[in-house]
């Protein structure tokens, strides 16, 4: 019987056979621990193991992005924890200016395709864009992983989703995540990994495959796992400055315990709704509701394509009265291409708030968390109640923010 | 040192204000992020459940070796540790639920915390109660209500690594026993 692309990467990570359902111990290329999290790993690491060492540092890094810079005592106080441990340790740290964790992995070429990364981060799985296994996990785990390089796995089972049809602008990688999302569900890969393949992904850019492969985690799966082309490929190599980089596939005789096919043609843009990510519906179902601010970033749509988009639409124009936007590049890369290709001025004359990069808003609220009765629309990937402040969240790729940014009320991009 | 396999506990079924199960309940409706810089485990029990609504009060009602019982999903979003150690901190025995986030029940497993999968326990009615005495049997998976009487279906027992990190301790004492 062949082989699903994580039954191929697991096999490659440890000494055991590898099937659905069994429990392995593999080796881990990539450990990493965030400002959040991190402390808890360190004071783990420490209680247990004392004064030993890390397995590997150069295999281990910190990447702050959740509060960058620290806008309090406590997370400026774990920060200077991981700092401290890290300089003993003789481990990297992506500090405060350097942005998202997981998008640096990808951007410095530290992770490749058929890699395996663990961290603490829920969204590390966005690797599978580079159909690598990221994993986020717990303190527990990483402190277990800091120190021995291993960590267990229970193979789990792979759902295949095949995505028929053509993107056509302004419909995004965004769009086409939430469309999957409404018909998983948010838990119809619980426990799982999916594979996604068909005409829709294919053609998607590793930004738009960093955007679906993100929100696996709020459809309940492990990873998902998107194919990488020869762009993808290219990227990598040039990045990791190797040559002999290739991507895993599955064998054609894989076995899938669930095959879904979505038909993305005519697909209109997608909401998700306050306040589940899975709660999706059209943009033009609830059009008109009067929006008090934005929120472009997170590890979901905080790349350079994402930023050209929102600058497409609203150059030469003004965001509504009233209406914040905060705009938060995914990386500093990201934040330097703005700033020297004119993005910046087009979004400043627009009167964006535009800061330094990191998690923003998505996370720990360290630009801008929302008061009660805000409106706010993020292209993040959540809107848990309470999570970013009192009110109410809804997701939009950067296109439907951008648009409704102008007009201050929810407003389909192909509208307009 | 054996820890135990039979547990016997005052469940806590986690319903809403009109009896039906809360499913999907996200990491920050059970430990909020505005307390995440929190790293002693004895400061996160007062948080549990704190962003849930009708459940704020969980942690003044809660008492050491209860049961907490709870729908399908539950743990989904982030990775903090932080989200089961709430749990830990207040001295519950057990979280017994329909299906849990991936991530929420490694972390559960790898800090010992005894977290059982049993289908149907709290959307099919009849089956349990928030006050009712739960008697569960970690290896064979069996529950027994006490308050009602009645056997519960559906309970999985613990797969081997849940059971030998459980008995173990944690991931940490485990993994002494068998990595090099």
């Amino acid at each position: 019987m062949g082989k699903t692309i994580i039954e191929k990467i697991i096999a490659r990570h440890c000494r055991e056979k590898v099937t659905p359902g069994k429990v392995v111990w593999v080796d881990i290329d990539l450990r990493t621990a965030r400002d959040f999290g991190g402390a808890n790993v360190v004071e783990n690491f420490r209680r247990n193991y004392h004064e030993d060492r890390v397995a590997d540092a150069a295999k281990t890094f910190f990447a702050f992005d959740c509060v960058a810079p620290a806008n309090n005592i406590p997370y400026a106080n774990n920060q200077q924890i991981c700092r401290d441990f890290a300089q003993q340790q003789g481990i990297k740290v992506f500090d405060v200016d350097q942005g998202i964790g997981s998008h640096i992995l990808i951007d410095k070429g530290l992770c490749l395709p058929g890699y395996i990364a663990v961290g603490t981060d829920s969204h590390l799985n966005l690797l599978g864009a580079l159909g690598a296994l990221g994993q986020g996990m717990g303190d527990v785990d990483i402190a277990f992983a800091f120190k021995t390089g291993k960590t267990w796995f229970e193979v789990p089972e792979t759902i295949k989703v095949v995505v028929k049809g053509k993107l056509s602008p302004p419909v995004s990688a965004k769009d086409l995540t939430l469309a999957v999302l409404k018909r998983l569900g948010s838990k119809g890969a619980l426990g799982k990994a999916i594979e996604f393949c068909g005409e829709a992904i294919d053609s998607l850019s590793l930004d738009g495959r960093i955007t679906l492969a993100s929100m696996v985690t709020e459809m309940g799966g492990i990873v998902g796992f998107i194919t990488p082309n020869q762009e993808v490929l290219a990227y990598c190599r040039a990045r990791a400055g190797k040559e002999d980089i290739e991507a895993i596939t599955a064998d054609p005789d894989a076995h899938y315990c669930q095959t879904i096919d979505i038909d993305i043609s005519g697909l209109k843009p997608q909401i998700s709704l306050p306040y589940y990510p899975s709660k999706v519906a059209n943009v033009d179902e609830v059009e008109g509701e009067r929006v008090n601010s934005i929120f472009l970033g997170s590890c979901t749509n905080g790349r350079w394509e994402d930023f050209k988009m929102v600058a497409f639409i609203l150059k030469g124009k003004k965001v509504h009265e009233g209406v914040m936007f905060k705009a938060v590049p995914s990386t500093r890369e990201v934040y330097g291409r703005l700033l020297k290709k004119g993005l910046a001025d087009v979004l400043f004359d627009a009167g964006v708030i535009l800061t330094s990069s990191g998690c923003g808003g998505c996370a720990s609220g360290q630009v801008g968390m929302t008061g009660e009765g805000e409106v706010q629309l993020s292209t993040g990937n959540r809107n848990f109640k309470g999570k970013q402040g009192a009110g109410k969240t809804f997701l939009v790729s950067p296109a439907t923010a951008a648009v409704s940014a102008l007009y201050g009320k929810i407003t389909s991009p192909d509208k307009v | 040192m054996k820890r135990p396999i039979l547990l016997k506990g005052r469940a806590w079924a986690l319903r809403d204000e009109k009896g039906r199960a809360i499913d999907d309940i996200d990491t920050d409706q059970i430990y909020h992020n505005a307390h995440l810089a929190i790293t002693e485990l004895e400061k996160m029990g007062r948080f549990a459940l704190g962003n849930l609504p009708g459940w704020e009060d969980f942690p003044q009602k809660a008492r050491p070796g209860d049961i907490l019982v709870v729908g399908q999903n539950f743990g989904a979003g982030s990775s903090r540790q932080q989200a089961v150690d709430c749990f830990r901190s207040l001295g519950i025995a057990l979280i017994m639920g329909e299906s849990f986030g991936a991530i929420y029940k490694r972390n559960a497993i790898n800090s010992g915390f005894p977290l059982m999968v049993c289908s149907g326990i709290i959307s099919q009615s009849g089956k349990v109660d928030s006050g009712n005495i739960l008697e569960v049997n970690l290896s064979t998976g069996e529950v027994f209500n006490h308050t009602t009487g009645k056997k519960i279906e559906g309970g999985e027992r613990f797969s081997q690594v849940q059971m030998d990190i459980y008995q173990a301790g944690n991931l940490f004492e485990y993994g002494k026993t068998i990595l090099p």
